[in-house]
């Protein structure tokens, strides 16, 4: 198994094309490719692999923010772009939890990756103010929310998923939902 | 509904559903009105963040779509060959182990010294009783064969030694250890002639043993060859000894060594001679022929240190025989007929005396 990873490792400009470009298989591919490695890594520094998912798909994210942001260049394999980030993230999971491991330097990092974890974090506080936020709005608003702003759907397919009779209605039931949604969001 | 309207229409505006005239009266108003360029800003990001937020979820879904067809078991099991709870409990507990087993050495060795067995030389007596199942287990198929045509006992007994005629009406001396917890006792000699026989009395002390044959085809021995020395022998005195280790006769030859024997023992002599298990109660002759000790133990490790009591305490113990246990005059030889022969005539000649001891 470990031999077809190995001998499957995609090309790294391919893969930083599909993801711009926001192609289902590249990620397909570079989770494949790299997720063992960082499974392996948390393992064995105390982890477990509910961890180890948790670290490496917060490293996808992050590469998919600088990516889709436009300004990445990558000086360095992705493979170890992805490995400084993870254990730079396990690193301060360990901190946290307070059993921290020697085997882990933190000499020799790849530096760019620090403004990206911290732009990554901050990110990540506001999107659990929105769900938090959201999950107190309550039906049928949560969905109609999610529906238009986080999905994109348009007002028409919204109509006939809930049944109301016309549009009107239902950009003012939305309007409502929208006041109340950042009320919670702002005050929080 | 002033803002309803607006953000209806800021919605259209930036998902591009607003016709080119639209388009424009909107930039437009967004131009002329301040507060509504400053609302149309706060909404248009507030649709970018919502955006953002839901593509995160998609991404996070789509990545635990591919997680779930992952077996990360079988992955764990191939990346990590060692069981990782053993590694965590290693990596936690090495610390202590070290100091738990400084701890234990230092001890070892602390207790060694001080109590002076480290540098003390252990060496130890052993007694020369053989115990003959083991010699059973690796001969087994000779063993058999030679009880098949034995008219003794089938039974090899269960240990062995050696002991030796002291007179011709069938006394036998031998070893105390050899015949110490015995239930029955035979003898046995080279030319396979064996009979049954029964203490007559026993010297722990001296580790010396006499026996009776009280076998009812036994006649006589004939006259014994040799003699028994009633001084101490001297040191670098030639000797030379025959008894069982095995189930033939195996002659051994030294000399004195020493006039003590094992710790400063001033009952036996050390004789540096080739002995094993089973040579215990053989005679130990000098030269001409006087039995001048019985091979009765070596030193463990050490080489060349056997160790005969001295036939001045065989007499002893001889005279301490009570009257009644003897129902025969025991008389020991007096006349030595082996002083001038060869050593091979010697050998011929007391061969029938010597006798293998089987211990039931």
């Amino acid at each position: 198994m470990k031999d077809k990873i190995n001998s499957s490792i995609p090309d790294d400009k391919e893969i930083l094309l599909g993801i711009r470009n926001g192609t289902k298989q590249s990620l397909e591919l570079i989770y494949q490719a790299h997720f063992p490695m960082i499974l392996q890594m948390v393992i064995s520094n105390n982890g477990d692999e509910e961890e180890a998912k948790d670290i490496f798909q917060e490293s996808i994210i992050v590469l998919y923010n600088k990516v889709k942001a436009g300004n990445f260049e990558l000086n360095s394999k992705l493979k170890t772009y992805i490995y400084a980030i993870c254990r730079r993230l396990w690193l301060k999971r360990l901190n946290q939890q307070s059993k921290f491991t020697h085997q882990l330097s933190v000499a020799e990092e790849v530096e760019e990756s620090t403004t990206d974890l911290e732009e990554y974090e901050h990110q990540n506080r506001q999107f659990q103010l929105m769900q938090t936020a959201l999950s107190q709005l309550g039906e049928p608003c949560k969905t109609i929310i999610e529906e238009f702003y986080l999905h994109n759907k348009s007002m028409q397919d919204i109509c006939e998923q809930f049944g109301y009779t016309n549009a009107d209605n239902a950009k003012t039931q939305k309007y409502k939902c929208l006041q109340r949604l950042k009320k919670l969001f702002f005050k929080a | 509904m002033k803002n309803l309207n607006l953000i209806n229409q800021i919605e259209a505006y930036l998902r591009g559903e607003m016709s080119p005239e639209e388009r424009k009266a909107f930039e437009q108003l967004l131009m002329e009105d301040p507060t509504v360029d400053q609302q149309f800003k706060e909404h248009q990001q507030l649709m970018a963040f919502m955006q953002a937020y839901g593509e995160r979820q998609r991404l996070q879904h789509a990545m635990n779509l591919i997680h779930e067809q992952i077996d990360v078991n079988a992955l764990k099991n191939e990346l990590m060959p060692f069981s990782t709870k053993v590694v965590r409990l290693w990596r936690s507990y090495r610390n202590y182990a070290a100091i738990a087993a400084v701890a234990a050495i230092v001890t070892v060795f602390s207790t060694l010294i001080f109590s002076g067995h480290l540098f003390e030389n252990n060496a130890s007596y052993s007694a020369l009783r053989r115990e003959i199942n083991k010699i059973k287990r690796s001969q087994n198929d000779l063993v058999k064969d030679i009880k098949g045509k034995a008219k003794g006992p089938l039974n090899p007994g269960e240990f062995g030694g050696t002991g030796f005629a002291l007179s011709s009406n069938g006394y036998i001396a031998t070893n105390y250890h050899v015949v110490k917890g015995a239930d029955s006792l035979y003898i046995q000699n080279a030319a396979g002639a064996t009979y049954k026989v029964k203490t007559v009395y026993l010297d722990p002390a001296y580790d010396i043993a006499v026996l009776q044959i009280v076998d009812p085809e036994f006649e006589s021995l004939g006259k014994l060859p040799y003699t028994f020395k009633k001084s101490n022998a001297d040191l670098g005195e030639d000797v030379f000894t025959i008894g069982f280790p095995r189930e033939e006769p195996v002659y051994g030859k030294g000399y004195l060594s020493s006039n003590t024997g094992f710790d400063g023992d001033t009952v036996a002599y050390q004789v540096s001679i080739p002995v094993n298990p089973g040579n215990s109660g053989g005679p130990l002759l000098d030269n001409r022929g006087n039995v001048i000790g019985i091979i009765s133990g070596k030193q463990d490790r050490t080489d060349g240190a056997a160790f005969a009591i001295k036939s001045t305490y065989l007499l002893q113990s001889i005279n301490e025989i009570p009257e009644k246990d003897l129902d025969r005059n025991l008389i020991l030889n007096k006349k030595n007929s082996l002083s001038n022969l060869a050593r091979k005539e010697q050998i011929k000649r007391i061969q029938d005396y010597i006798f293998m001891i089987r211990v039931y």
